[in-house]
C-alpha cells in the first residue's frame, strides 16, 4: 500500500499541492485498482482543492549580491520547511545569489512548494508577493522590504569578517520592525515569531540632511 | 660660482618662511573647516558625488534627488572601475531628469570611475601599490575636477578624494566642501573611512544616521534617516 503511494506520486508529481485547474482528468481512475486507489485519489484530490482555493502564501528568500550557502542551506533543512508549513506558508521561493548550494526542489514529508534562482533585476516585485521576507542582513534588502510592509526575518552571516551588518539588524529588531536570527537559531525564530508583535516601519527622507548641508553652504532655507 | 653662494644662504631664508607659511595656511584650513557660509550663494556648485557598492549608492541617490539641481550643477559622480552597477543607477536618474525638464541637463552630468585602493581579499603587501595608485589617481581627479562641494557616505573610495580635496585646500589651490553623511547601516560604530574623516577633521559637516551614534560623535549631527 506505501508503495503504491509512492509510486502514484511518482506518476503525478503535482497532485498534492494541484490548483483545481490540474486536476487529473477522471478517466485516468479506470488504469488503477479499484477501490484503495480512488479513495486515496479522492483525499488527494481533496486536499488539491483546498491548496488551491486557499491563497498561496510565499516565503521569500534573499541573498542580494552576495554568497550566503548558510542561509540557503537553513532554508532548505526540513526542520524550517516544517516550521514554515506549519506557520501556513505554502511556497518558498529562494535568490540565492553567488552562493553554490542548490536547494532541493521537491521535500518528501511536506507540501511546501520550493524553487529558486540565482539573481533579478526586480526583487521589489518578488518581495510585493510574498507574505515573509527572509533576508540577509544587507541595509538595501532590509529598508526595502520593511518600506513595503512586509514581515522580515534578518539572518546575519556570521562568516563576514567585519561584520557590521548585524548594527543595523539587531537596532531595527529592538525597535520591534523585525525579527533577527542566525542561520542556526532561524527555525526557532520562525516557530516564535508573532507577526502582530511587529511595528510598522516609517521610511526616513533626505530632507533635513539636505537642509543642514543647504544652510551651511549660505544657501537661502526654503 | 658667486650665484650658488648667494643662493645657499636664499634657500635657508626662503625656506622656513615658506614652510612656517604652509603651516600657517594649514591651520587656517583646518580653523576654517567645519565653518559655514557667511555669503549667500546663487550660482551652480561643482559637486563630486562619491558612489558605491552595499547601500552607499542607494543613500547618496537619495539625498540627490532631494537636492535642489539648480544650485548643486554639473554633478561628477565617481564609482569604483570595478563596480559597473553603481554608475548606471546615476545615469538612469540624470536622464530621467533630462526627459522630464528639457535636455539642458545632459552636460551637468559626468560620469567617473576611479581605481580602488583594495579589493575584497587582496593580499597586504600588493595593497600597498595599488592604495598608492588609488590615491594618486584621486589627486588627479580632484585636480581635474575642482569640486566646490564633496558628497560622500563611506565607501572606501570617498577617503583618498577627500584627503586630496583637504590637501588642494592647504596648498589654497581651490576650496571644497566636504559632507559626509554616515551610512544607516552604522548604528554604533563609524566606518573606517568615517572615523578618519572625523578624527582628522577633513569633513566639514558630518552627518550620522542614528542619535545613539551621535552622542558618541558629538562634532557629528543627527538629522534623521534617509531611508
Amino acid at each position: 500500500m506505501r508503495r503504491r503511494v509512492l509510486g502514484f506520486q511518482c506518476m503525478f508529481p503535482n497532485l498534492g499541492r494541484a490548483s483545481p485547474r490540474r486536476r487529473i482528468p477522471l478517466g485516468t481512475i479506470t488504469i488503477l485498482q479499484w477501490p484503495t486507489e480512488v479513495i486515496l485519489l479522492k483525499n488527494l484530490v481533496r486536499t488539491g482543492e483546498e491548496m488551491g482555493s486557499r491563497e498561496r502564501r510565499v516565503v521569500f528568500v534573499t541573498v542580494g549580491t552576495t554568497c550566503f550557502d548558510a542561509l540557503v542551506k537553513a532554508v532548505d533543512s526540513d526542520e524550517v520547511k516544517e516550521a514554515l508549513l506549519h506557520k501556513g506558508y505554502t511556497d518558498l521561493l529562494i535568490q540565492m545569489g553567488r552562493g553554490t548550494y542548490m536547494p532541493s526542489k521537491v521535500s518528501v514529508n511536506s507540501t511546501l512548494q520550493v524553487d529558486y534562482f540565482t539573481f533579478s533585476p526586480s526583487i521589489a516585485d518578488y518581495i510585493r508577493e510574498a507574505s515573509l521576507v527572509i533576508s540577509h542582513a544587507g541595509s538595501g534588502s532590509i529598508l526595502e522590504t520593511l518600506r513595503l510592509g512586509k514581515p522580515l526575518i534578518v539572518v546575519v552571516n556570521e562568516d563576514l569578517m567585519d561584520n557590521h551588518q548585524s548594527e543595523l539588524a539587531e537596532e531595527l529588531a529592538n525597535r520591534k520592525h523585525l525579527f533577527c536570527a542566525r542561520p542556526q537559531t532561524l527555525q526557532e525564530t520562525v516557530e516564535a515569531m508573532e507577526l502582530n508583535n511587529l511595528l510598522p516601519y516609517m521610511p526616513g527622507d533626505a530632507k533635513q540632511v539636505v537642509t543642514l548641508i543647504s544652510k551651511f553652504l549660505g544657501f537661502p532655507v526654503d | 660660482m658667486q650665484m650658488g653662494v648667494d643662493a645657499l644662504p636664499a634657500a635657508c631664508y626662503a625656506l622656513p618662511v615658506l614652510v612656517s607659511l604652509l603651516t600657517i595656511r594649514f591651520f587656517y584650513v583646518l580653523w576654517r573647516n567645519g565653518q559655514p557660509s557667511s555669503r549667500p550663494r546663487a550660482a551652480g556648485l561643482r559637486c563630486l558625488i562619491v558612489l558605491g557598492s552595499g547601500g552607499h549608492t542607494a543613500e547618496m541617490m537619495n539625498i540627490v534627488t532631494t537636492l535642489q539641481k539648480d544650485r548643486f550643477t554639473p554633478r561628477y559622480y565617481v564609482a569604483a572601475l570595478t563596480d559597473n552597477m553603481s554608475l548606471q543607477k546615476a545615469q538612469v536618474y540624470e536622464e530621467s531628469l533630462i526627459e522630464s525638464g528639457g535636455n539642458k541637463t545632459v552636460e551637468n552630468a559626468h560620469f567617473v570611475q576611479i581605481y580602488r585602493s583594495r579589493e575584497v581579499g587582496q593580499s597586504y603587501i600588493t595593497s600597498i601599490a595599488t592604495t598608492l595608485l588609488a590615491t594618486l589617481h584621486a589627486m588627479w581627479l580632484v585636480i581635474r575636477i575642482r569640486p566646490q562641494v564633496i558628497f560622500c557616505n563611506g565607501p572606501g573610495t570617498c577617503f583618498p578624494l577627500c584627503v586630496s580635496a583637504f590637501l588642494l585646500k592647504a596648498l589654497g589651490l581651490g576650496w571644497s566642501c566636504i559632507f559626509y553623511i554616515e551610512s544607516i547601516a552604522r548604528v554604533k560604530k563609524l566606518s573606517l573611512s568615517g572615523l578618519l574623516l572625523y578624527k582628522l577633521r577633513i569633513a566639514d559637516q558630518f552627518s550620522v544616521q542614528w542619535p545613539q551614534l551621535q552622542q558618541k560623535y558629538p562634532r557629528a549631527c543627527y538629522a534623521g534617516r534617509l531611508m
